[in-house]
């Protein structure tokens, strides 16, 4: 034994609970099947090491915590302990009025805000029967593609980072900065937009804003170039991935595995072309789909994806001459939306997976139930399986291949 | 595979599932007893839905409605599985052993339901910490947190 | 007399080191900050030059924090273990035709042998700790520190031969202009071995800040953490002094007061090479360290070593 058998461990007998515990004076409901499972906590066997990552460290890119188990430096067991940004999203949405629901959404995923906007509008207005109008839909077209690319970026940079080229890092955000400098003169938010809104988005593009979107993707593709040359044209950094936290296709498919994850691991799947939802069935891309599903795939194939974003983006805006400035939002909207009893799943390609909304309406001004099937938090089951037998170094790179937002895994 | 074609294949391969398909607001929905569940969704499977997408329930006072979103790759569709369940009897088969993402999907329904799926590997809380009490999603959780806003809001 | 000699020297090394780190913070900062598109301090000072002041007294009022359950007397005492023996290894290097500050005829042995003791100094502040990812960041370190030991030593080796002695202002005198492209390969060995032996990027594994937080050092402040920092920048201005010097000429190009400023400039130099290595590659993994320090930085050492001797024999 190496070190330090007894590991501080938050055990639930410390007291350090969040939750209402018997002593607060809350109506207790025990249910007699249902009884929490004591914690097992992992107990390190023979003479492994037992270190705990996080809640608070460096490269969990969040609040996650990694129980670890290392024989050495290799990883023998890891479970992921979530929840710590758990803020009960899905309850808060059944008090609220729909449109209401929607800057909830932003909090969701922090990375990629446009989405959750999206993935719940979409569910509202099929709830609803909303049409929306096609300059709307191209305008979340394009703000959804250029979210992806922001969102990539913030994924590519922490791989590099999380292997130790922080310098990586500034390359990626000079990308992700000139964005959120798009959005902000869209909508004056940079993180939380609440921009797209049941029936449509909120505000029409600004004057010249058609031209900056340009002048962005323009440069895009070579900054992608330098980006390509700095990381992966680098042997560390080729030799530290390649081979690292394979995921098989036959497992990804069956861990639910979505977005670059799956892509990277050769399943070709991507809802904007398989289950085609809004005008992407008349944009013309294709889906970068990588072959051996290590942590190398999972980079480049978010790599490869914003160069396609940036086909889809000059396309939309093509289309988007064809409309009439102004008209962004369905006609004969009602103030208080009160959609017909019944429920209604819609799911749309975000950059980590398919994100989908689940709404169940009973008929009055609030959801009854909102669910979101966040494809975070269905990733991360994934690090159990990917990262035992690696070293405790490749576990941050694997865990950042996995690209978690705990705002979406917790929700 | 639009909806319609979805229904014949099904009724064509599972005659027995046939009578459980219907047709709600534009998406197959295959309502089944509990007792049924655990073989129809291998049925499902075997037809070709191979991606589990979403676990979740709903409280409708009484009972408690399993809902599965299932997806199929060479199918292009999806379909809903839903199972109604005795609120005080909340039990049901896991479907861990079909699709593996069901795993931390069903942990999450258990955590925040309290709906046991008996042959769960590991069905603990996971959002929550391990000694919470009750089961925050169901509609008679309360708490003194929770503010309810008024109606006119 | 002697002793009060040695207590100056000793002291006016601890100043250069100290004053080396200060500087070098800054210029790290600059030099990182151009590699990363930006422009480094700015706001204090021209070219925020005076952010070296103000980063010292930052440190010094920050709070001493020893962990409750820290082996307090070694938590306390393993960042001096760690600093000395690297103002010791500054005392070897000569700076001046015919003086060091210690002119010892096994001068080149003591420098090779001396900072070396400093990873006792890391694995006690790691041990001292008493946290696993220090503990995990202080075997690291005793693994990487001593296994680069070797191509170090067999690097500096060839040098040895050539010059025919061990003491380093002999072989200044002896130092001819074409030892450089002769021991080319030495003095990227010796190099690459150095970087790895003051655990900076991208061997910086023993502090990998991606998994263990800041490894060794994770639970120390103030005072104390700035002692590892003049540590490891002292570490790299000594071993850039050291090379400069016995490979790369140091002040034998031109005679007198600018052989002293040149010799300067080539340490500044090498250590630019080593913040610009530092800033622009990843982190090796453990098992690639290792395979890289035994099968290409030794096999690559002895040749030269080799090499060297044939030439000597030449001579």
């Amino acid at each position: 034994m190496i070190g330090h058998d007894e590991t501080p461990m938050a055990s639930p007998a410390d007291g350090a609970a969040c939750g209402p515990t018997a002593d607060v004076a809350a109506p207790v409901m025990t249910d007699e099947m249902g009884d929490p499972a004591p914690a097992p906590e992992i107990v390190a066997e023979d003479d492994r090491l037992v270190v705990n990552i996080g809640p608070s460290h460096p490269s969990t890119h969040g609040v996650c915590r990694v129980l670890v188990e290392l024989d050495g430096e290799i990883v023998t067991k890891a479970e992921p302990i979530i929840g710590h940004l758990h803020r009960g999203i899905e309850k808060m949405a059944e008090n609220r009025t729909y449109l209401q629901v929607v800057p909830l959404t932003d909090r969701l995923d922090y990375v990629g805000s446009m989405y959750a906007n999206w993935a719940y509008c979409r569910a509202v207005e099929r709830l609803a029967g909303i049409r929306v109008p096609e300059r709307a839909e191209y305008i979340r077209v394009i703000v959804c593609e250029l979210q992806r690319i922001a969102s990539h970026m913030m994924a590519i940079g922490p791989a590099g980072a999380d292997t130790g080229a922080t310098s990586l890092f500034m390359y990626t955000f000079w990308q992700r900065e000139l964005i959120l400098d798009l959005f902000e003169s869209l909508c004056g938010a940079r993180l939380t937009y609440n921009y797209v809104r049941p029936g449509g988005v909120a505000f029409d593009l600004p004057d010249g804003w058609a031209e900056q979107c340009r002048t962005f993707i323009d440069q895009h593709p070579s900054a992608i170039l330098e980006i390509d040359r700095f990381l992966f044209g680098n042997v560390i950094f080729r030799v530290r991935t390649k081979g690292l936290g394979v995921l098989s296709p036959e497992d990804a498919v069956s861990w639910g595995a979505s977005g670059p994850v799956a892509r990277g691991s050769g399943v070709d799947w991507d809802l904007r072309r398989d289950d085609p939802y809004s005008v992407y069935p008349r944009l013309d891309f294709s889906v970068p789909v990588g072959e051996r599903g290590d942590c190398y795939d999972r980079a480049r194939v978010r790599l490869w994806e914003c160069v396609e974003s940036c086909r889809i983006i000059a396309q939309a805006l093509d289309a988007l001459e064809e409309f009439e400035p102004g008209v962004i939002k369905a006609e004969g909207l009602p103030r208080l939306l009160a959609p017909r009893p019944g429920d209604a799943y819609d799911h749309i390609e975000s950059a980590r997976g398919s994100l989908g909304v689940y709404l169940v309406s009973d008929g009055t001004v609030r959801p009854y139930r909102m669910k979101v099937r966040s494809p975070a938090f269905v990733n991360l089951a994934l690090l159990p399986l990917v990262s035992v037998g690696h070293t405790l170094a490749d576990l941050v790179v694997i865990l950042g291949s996995l690209d978690p937002v705990f705002g979406e895994v917790d929700r | 595979m639009d909806i319609k074609e979805l229904r014949e294949h099904l009724c064509a391969t599972y005659p027995d599932l046939c009578p459980l398909f219907s047709i709600e607001f534009g998406d197959g929905v295959l309502s089944v007893d509990r007792s049924r569940f655990h073989d129809a969704a291998a049925d499902l499977k075997s037809l070709g839905f191979d991606r589990l997408g979403m676990v979740t329930a709903v409280d409708f006072g009484d009972e408690l409605e399993m809902v599965y979103r299932l997806q199929s790759r060479e199918m292009r569709a999806g379909i809903f599985v839903k199972t109604r369940l005795p609120r005080e009897e909340a039990v049901i088969e896991t479907v861990v052993d079909l699709w593996d993402a069901a795993d931390w999907q069903e942990r999450e329904v258990y955590d925040m339901f309290g709906i046991v799926f008996t042959g769960h590997p590991d069905l603990r809380r996971i959002l929550l910490t391990d000694d919470w009490v009750g089961w925050p999603l169901r509609k008679d959780y309360d708490d003194p947190t929770i503010i309810r806003r008024p109606d006119y809001l | 007399m002697t002793f009060v000699w040695g207590l100056l020297w000793g002291l006016a090394a601890v100043m250069l080191i100290a004053g080396g780190a200060v500087v070098g913070v800054w210029w790290e900062r600059k030099v990182a900050g151009r590699i990363q598109m930006r422009l480094g301090p700015q706001q204090i000072g021209p070219a925020g030059v005076l952010q070296m002041i103000a980063d010292v007294p930052k440190l010094l009022f920050k709070e001493d924090i020893v962990p409750t359950g820290a082996d307090k007397p070694v938590f306390r005492y393993a960042p001096l273990a760690v600093f000395a023996p690297v103002a010791m290894s500054v005392a070897v290097i000569p700076f001046w035709a015919g003086w060091a500050p210690l002119d010892s005829t096994v001068g080149m042995v003591f420098y090779l042998a001396i900072p070396s003791i400093g990873v006792l100094g890391i694995l006690l502040s790691a041990w001292g700790s008493h946290n696993t990812l220090a503990t995990i960041g202080g075997l690291r370190a005793a693994a990487q520190m001593i296994s680069y030991e070797v191509p170090r030593s067999l690097a500096v080796l060839s040098v040895i031969i050539l010059a025919g002695s061990l003491q380093p202002t002999k072989v200044m005198d002896a130092w001819q202009w074409w030892w450089v492209p002769l021991t080319f390969v030495g003095f990227l060995v010796y190099l690459i071995a150095s970087i790895a032996e003051m655990n900076r990027g991208p061997f910086d594994l023993p502090e990998a800040e991606s998994e263990l937080v800041a490894g060794y050092f994770s639970d120390y402040s103030g005072f104390r953490w700035a002692i590892f920092m003049m540590g490891e920048y002292g570490a790299m201005i000594s071993a850039a002094l050291f090379g400069a010097a016995v490979f790369l000429g140091g002040y034998r190009w031109l005679p007198g007061v600018p052989g002293l400023v040149l010799f300067l400039v080539i340490a500044m130099l090498i250590i630019t090479v080593v913040m610009w290595v530092k800033w622009t590659f990843p982190r090796l993994r453990q098992d690639h360290l290792m395979t890289f320090c035994w099968t290409v930085l030794t096999p690559l050492a002895i040749v030269q070593v080799v090499v060297a001797g044939v030439v000597a024999l030449w001579l």
